[in-house]
Order: C-alpha cells, then sequence, then structure tokens
C-alpha cells in the first residue's frame, strides 16, 4: 500500500492514521489472548502482572497452575470427557452430514432449500433455546444426564458445519468424473470409496474438525443436558470462572490457544490442499 | 407388449408419427421420468438418515419446547372433579355447592397423592398465596363436613374470592396462553380481560428491549472496528493479507471460555487495565473503573467475541469490488473520500447486511458472555431464560420467553437468507 508520490499531505496524513486504527483493531483483536499467556506462570494467585513478572524476575514465574491443572483428578476427568463426547459426537456428525452432503449436492435434489434449512437449523437456533428443548425432550425419554445424550446434542450441533463445508467442496466436484467411473465398469461403492471421497477428503476433515471444535467447546448444551458424569473442560472452566477464581483456569486457557493454533494450522493446510487440488482442473 | 407389437399397433393406427421407446418398449417420455423419479429418490435416500438424525435429536426438542409454553396440564389431571364441575358456573357470585364439593373431592386425593403440590406451583404463578391456600386446605381437607361452600370458606377466606375461582376456571384448560402473556409483562385483571401489568412491575419488555439495544450496539461497534480492518485485508497484497487474517481468524477460533475470562482478567478493578492506568497515574488507586460485571463489560467482551463474523462476510464482498472503479472516479475528478463513499461504500452493502445480520442474530441469543461478564446491567433475555429453567423452575414461563426469541431469530435468518445466502456463509 506505498502512496503514490502525487498524494497530497492530508491524504498522507489520513491514510497513516488509517493504518494506526487497523493497528489498534488487530491489537483489540489479539490483546486479550497474549495477555492471558504469560499470566499463566505468574507465581502468585493473582490475575494481574506483579512487580516479579515485570522485571523478568524467574521468582514471579512459575509452573505451579499447570502442575495444578495435571494434577487435578477433576480436570483430568474433564479432558477425558469432553475427549469422549467430542470425538464420538464428530464421527456421527461427520458420517451423517458427508452422505447426506452427497444427496444434497446432486442435481436431481428435490426440495434442497427446505431441506438444507432444516439440517443447518442447529447453527441458526440460539444455544439457549436448544439446550432447554433439549433438556425437556432428552429428560422425557431418558437420555438427560448421560453421556449418550449429551454426544447426541453435539452430534446434532455439529452436522451443519460437515454439511456446509463438504457440500462446499462438492461444488467444485467435477460429476463427470463419476460417470467415467461407471463407464469403465465401477460400481457405485467403488466409485465412492475411490474415486469422490479421495477428492473431498479436505472438506470432510475440515468438516470434522469444526464439529469436533464445536463440541470441544459447547457449554450451553452441556450446562442444561450433562450431569455430573459428564463434566467436560468448558464446564470446568465455567465453575471456574464462576465460582473458585483460581488461576488454574488461565492455564487451561493458555493450552486451549495452544490446540487453536494448532487447528487453524490444520485448517489452512486443507485449505491450501483443497486449492491444490482443485486447480487442477481449470475451472 | 413386446416392441414390435407396440410398432405393430401404431402401424395400424395409420397416421399417426412413431413414438419414440426404448428397447423395453416403453416411450422415452415416461421413461425418461422414472428414471428422474429414481434419481430423485436416491438423493433423497441419501439425506434422510441425517434428516431423521436431526429431527429426532433437535426438531423434537425444539417441538417439545413449543409445546411446554402452552402446554398447562396440572389442574386438568390433579384437580379432574372441580374442572368437571366448574364447567357450569356462570361467572357470576361464588360457584354453588357442588363444585366447592368437587374440590375438596381434588383435595383429599391430592393431598394424598402429594400432587396437590403441583396445582399450588401452577397457580401460584397465577396468583400469589396459592400455594399456600392449596396445600393449606389439602392438609385439612378429609376434616370438612358438608355444606362444603362454608367450610372452605372457613378454612381460607380465599375460596371465598370470586376472582379465585375465576383464576381456576381459566387455568382449567390444558392450552394455556398465560405463559406468553407472562413473557410480554400482561396479565389478567379483576374482571379477567388481559392487560398491561403496571409500569413498575414489567421485567421481561424492559429486558427484550435492552436485549434489542445491547444486540445492535455491539453490531454497530463490529462494524465499525471491522469495516476498515477488512478494507485493509481485502485490498493489501496477498502475502501481507493472509498474514495479517490470522489476527481475525485466531480469535473466532480460540475457545469462547478463553477470551470470556481474558477479557475478566483485563478489565477487572484489580485487573491488568486497571492496574496500568493507576501505575501510569491517570486512576488514584481507590478509583479504579468498573468495566466488566456490567453492560460496557457485555459490550466489550461480545464485540471483541463477535468481530470476526462481521469482517469475514466484509473481506469476502470487498475481494470482489474492482479497485479499477474508485481510480476510473478519481481521474473523473471526484475527491478520493467522494469517490470512496459514493463508488466503493455502495458495492460493500451486501457484505454490511451480511455481517450485521449474523451478528445481530448471534448475539440477541447469547448467553455464556453475559453471564459471565454482564453483571445486572449486561444481562440479556436468554439469560433470564436459564434463570427461569434452572432456578426458578418455571419452565413454562422459560419456553414462552424461549419461543418469542426463537421467532424472532427465525425472522432474521429467513431476512438473511433472502439477503444474503445460508450457503455463501464461511467458516475460516
Amino acid at each position: 500500500m506505498a502512496l503514490p508520490s502525487y498524494t497530497s499531505p492530508i491524504e498522507r496524513v489520513w491514510h497513516y492514521s488509517y493504518l494506526v486504527i487497523c493497528g489498534l483493531v488487530f491489537f483489540f483483536l489479539m490483546m486479550p489472548i497474549i495477555v492471558i499467556i504469560p499470566l499463566s506462570f505468574n507465581a502468585e494467585p493473582y490475575f494481574t502482572y506483579t512487580r516479579e513478572m515485570l522485571t523478568l524476575n524467574p521468582e514471579g514465574y512459575s509452573l505451579r497452575w499447570y502442575q495444578d491443572f495435571f494434577g487435578s483428578e477433576r480436570w483430568m476427568s474433564s479432558i477425558r470427557n469432553s475427549l469422549i463426547i467430542g470425538v464420538a459426537s464428530t464421527f456421527i456428525a461427520t458420517t451423517l452430514g458427508t452422505i447426506a452432503a452427497l444427496g444434497l449436492s446432486r442435481s436431481h435434489m428435490p426440495y434442497r432449500g427446505l431441506l438444507m434449512g432444516v439440517l443447518i437449523s442447529p447453527m441458526i437456533v440460539p444455544l439457549i433455546i436448544s439446550a432447554a428443548g433439549m433438556f425437556f425432550f432428552y429428560s422425557s425419554v431418558g437420555l438427560a444426564q448421560s453421556f449418550l445424550g449429551v454426544i447426541l446434542a453435539h452430534a446434532a450441533l455439529g452436522t451443519p458445519f460437515v454439511v456446509i463445508t463438504v457440500t462446499a467442496t462438492l461444488s467444485g466436484f467435477d460429476q463427470s468424473l463419476i460417470r467415467a467411473s461407471a463407464s469403465l465398469g465401477a460400481n457405485q461403492t467403488t466409485t465412492f470409496f475411490k474415486i469422490i471421497l479421495p477428492l473431498i477428503t479436505p472438506g470432510v476433515i475440515s468438516g470434522a474438525l469444526f464439529a469436533f471444535i464445536t463440541s470441544f467447546d459447547e457449554i450451553v448444551v452441556v450446562l442444561f443436558v450433562a450431569g455430573v458424569e459428564q463434566r467436560t473442560i468448558p464446564r470446568e472452566m465455567w465453575s471456574g470462572i464462576r465460582e473458585s477464581i483460581s488461576p488454574t483456569i488461565l492455564a487451561v486457557a493458555t493450552l486451549l490457544v495452544l490446540i487453536s493454533v494448532l487447528l487453524l494450522t490444520t485448517l489452512e493446510l486443507l485449505r491450501r490442499r483443497n486449492e491444490r487440488i482443485r486447480g487442477i482442473r481449470p475451472t | 407388449m413386446t416392441t414390435v407389437e407396440h410398432a405393430e399397433n401404431q402401424v395400424a393406427d395409420g397416421a399417426a408419427a412413431p413414438k419414440l421407446v426404448t428397447a423395453d418398449g416403453v416411450p422415452l417420455k415416461s421413461s425418461l421420468k422414472r428414471a428422474e423419479r429414481r434419481k430423485k429418490l436416491a438423493a433423497f435416500f441419501l439425506v434422510t438418515p441425517l434428516l431423521l438424525f436431526i429431527i429426532v435429536t433437535f426438531i423434537l426438542p425444539i417441538a417439545s419446547m413449543l409445546w411446554r409454553s402452552v402446554d398447562n396440564p396440572a389442574l386438568v389431571t390433579y384437580l379432574p372433579n372441580t374442572v368437571e364441575a366448574i364447567e357450569t358456573w356462570d361467572g357470576d357470585g361464588l360457584p354453588d355447592e357442588a363444585v366447592y364439593a368437587a374440590m375438596v373431592d381434588d383435595l383429599i386425593v391430592g393431598g394424598e397423592n402429594r400432587t396437590i403440590g403441583q396445582v399450588a406451583v401452577r397457580l401460584n404463578y397465577e396468583m400469589s398465596g396459592a400455594r399456600s391456600l392449596f396445600s393449606g386446605s389439602a392438609r385439612r381437607a378429609d376434616e370438612l363436613e358438608p355444606p362444603y361452600k362454608e367450610a372452605l370458606i372457613d378454612l381460607n377466606p380465599n375460596w371465598g374470592e370470586i376472582s379465585t375461582w375465576r383464576i381456576i376456571e381459566r387455568e382449567a384448560s390444558p392450552i394455556t396462553a398465560s405463559y406468553y402473556l407472562a413473557a410480554v409483562d400482561m396479565g389478567y385483571g379483576e374482571d379477567g380481560s388481559v392487560q398491561f401489568q403496571d409500569e413498575n412491575r414489567r421485567i421481561y419488555l424492559p429486558l427484550f428491549g435492552r436485549t434489542l439495544v445491547l444486540s445492535i450496539s455491539i453490531t454497530l461497534t463490529t462494524l465499525a472496528l471491522g469495516f476498515p480492518i477488512a478494507y485493509l485485508l481485502a485490498t493489501l497484497p496477498m502475502r501481507y493479507s493472509n498474514l495479517l487474517m490470522i489476527f481475525v481468524l485466531l480469535p473466532f477460533w480460540t475457545s469462547l471460555l478463553v477470551r470470556t475470562s481474558a477479557w475478566i482478567v483485563l478489565l477487572q478493578q484489580q485487573g491488568v487495565i486497571n492496574e496500568i492506568l493507576v501505575s501510569l497515574g491517570l486512576l488514584s488507586d481507590d478509583n479504579r473503573v468498573q468495566m466488566v460485571y456490567n453492560a460496557t463489560g457485555t459490550v466489550i467482551a461480545m464485540t471483541h467475541i463477535l468481530l470476526p463474523f462481521m469482517v469475514l462476510p466484509l473481506y469476502s464482498v470487498m475481494k470482489t469490488i474492482p479497485p479499477s472503479y474508485m481510480r476510473a472516479a478519481c481521474s473523473l475528478g471526484a475527491h478520493p473520500f467522494l469517490a470512496y463513499w459514493r463508488v466503493y461504500v455502495p458495492q460493500t452493502v451486501p457484505g454490511i447486511a451480511a455481517g450485521a445480520i449474523l451478528v445481530f442474530i448471534i448475539s440477541i441469543g447469547y448467553y455464556i458472555t453475559p453471564a459471565l461478564v454482564g453483571g445486572q446491567s449486561g444481562q440479556l433475555i436468554s439469560n433470564l431464560i436459564a434463570h427461569h429453567m434452572q432456578s426458578s423452575l418455571n419452565w413454562g414461563l422459560a419456553a414462552a420467553l424461549g419461543s418469542i426469541l426463537l421467532a424472532g431469530v427465525l425472522i432474521l435468518y429467513w431476512l438473511f437468507n433472502r439477503l444474503v445466502g445460508v450457503e455463501k456463509l464461511k467458516f475460516g
């Protein structure tokens, strides 16, 4: 964004102040996440920087909140629960969502708009309403306070992401490949596993990642539908923030930031791979 | 019919041109239609598993919530005799002895089965004191002697009030509108007509209003902050903008609770920002600013959380605007600001609409962040729904509030779909 030589001084001033404004907004976006990371190494049980920390005195830093986290049976069981629920609900959401996306992107699909609306409704309805409805319904059929209940609920919340990402991937999919495969004598199953699936894998994986993170970060449904046995990481953090304000939650938060960095990197790699695959076929 | 026969028939018919048929003699048209139908079924068949899954795990729960908001089983189930007897009451003067006798029967049965409590709880939403009226009377109902009318009124003078019986008569139906009325701060007056609550006793309308005001402020602040950076991202060369995009995407993918707790760390009175201001001498130590646990906290934290939802649609629209339009406007003599305002900004309107509706839809139904950083003044309607679900246990009212919120969100979503199209949504 280099300025051409003929710009007037006012335009120059405006241009640089615009860049400063943008810098401030990016600062606003990143600062909260950056600030809590050093604080999680605070030796004192405070939520603010101590004098020792600011002078970079090693005395001011410690790993005690991480020890607290990894040594606590409560937190460890919440990780286990989050993983069990996340993996199981992702599996359901990805399988059902991918199959449905295959149907939805066929040109013969009747009532596509209506069906799409229903299938992605879990993403649109505010979580508090979904959670309240699930609480009523799941209690009446005996699914409340069970792993199955939370898994099904999270799978429902995750499917829209799978449907949307896989449908988007399929929109760039060359349907004539299916005909070519059929004309060479492959049956539908072979065509699916040998032709379609490898090509849409990036979409499926990113859909699965969306579904997983939806479940892993979900708290409202957990608050309403889950019981004591299904306490997840967000549930523990929620009570950590509300009840016992201990800096352990900052250690957890730092680890979660790390997870989101990994997730973002994976998604970016998938996006590039997807673009590369699509690039083979000029559109 | 074989092809040969078919062809012969047509020959016999004479003049008519031969119909196109497939190898097995079916007219081509119907054969195509059948193939079409089969393909439609095949496509639908693929969607069926997910459709059933969503219906069972999601649509039925929502339906059960909608049903809860009008469902009124307590009186019909636990006061069956009274409900039947009161049908004959004309509403003028107290009901006759038969109604009182039926009530005593129900009170005795309800007291023995301990079901009268549900009636008491249900009617307590409509009139204060109903709880003690019913549970107190049920305890002593089996000691009563006819005439029951006098006996009940002796037991508790409320039984002699016409208003008590009017409420019982009104709520005797298995479906009620009273939760919805309560959800919009209305109620039945003395004479049974629907009217607003007194100004100072209204709770829900002001809260709906505050939810709207806060959601609009959040939408406007995200637009004000998101527009410049979306423009920067869209106009910078790819290699810089991809790098800067991380600043938008990383917060987007960071756990909600992490971001909310980060804002508590930053904004609270002993928090980072206050400490900085105090150490810089801008604030005195006993004069720290309260920035969290109030509406300010809600707006700041939710602006941060929803900003990516504004930037991403804006960015994708701005990306498609050719920069040559602006150059053309300038070369025709427009001042750069005028060119920007008259040529560039109008083309971003689809992005503004998409981002604004998206942020607005998400924020009016938000629960977690207001619950953690909102304090008293930063609560939204969803926090009250949660309160009625978990603390006051008035599930009917929670369901009615939820249904109103749901209706609002669906209307907005319909608008979003008309204006933008949901298939344009992308994540990352």
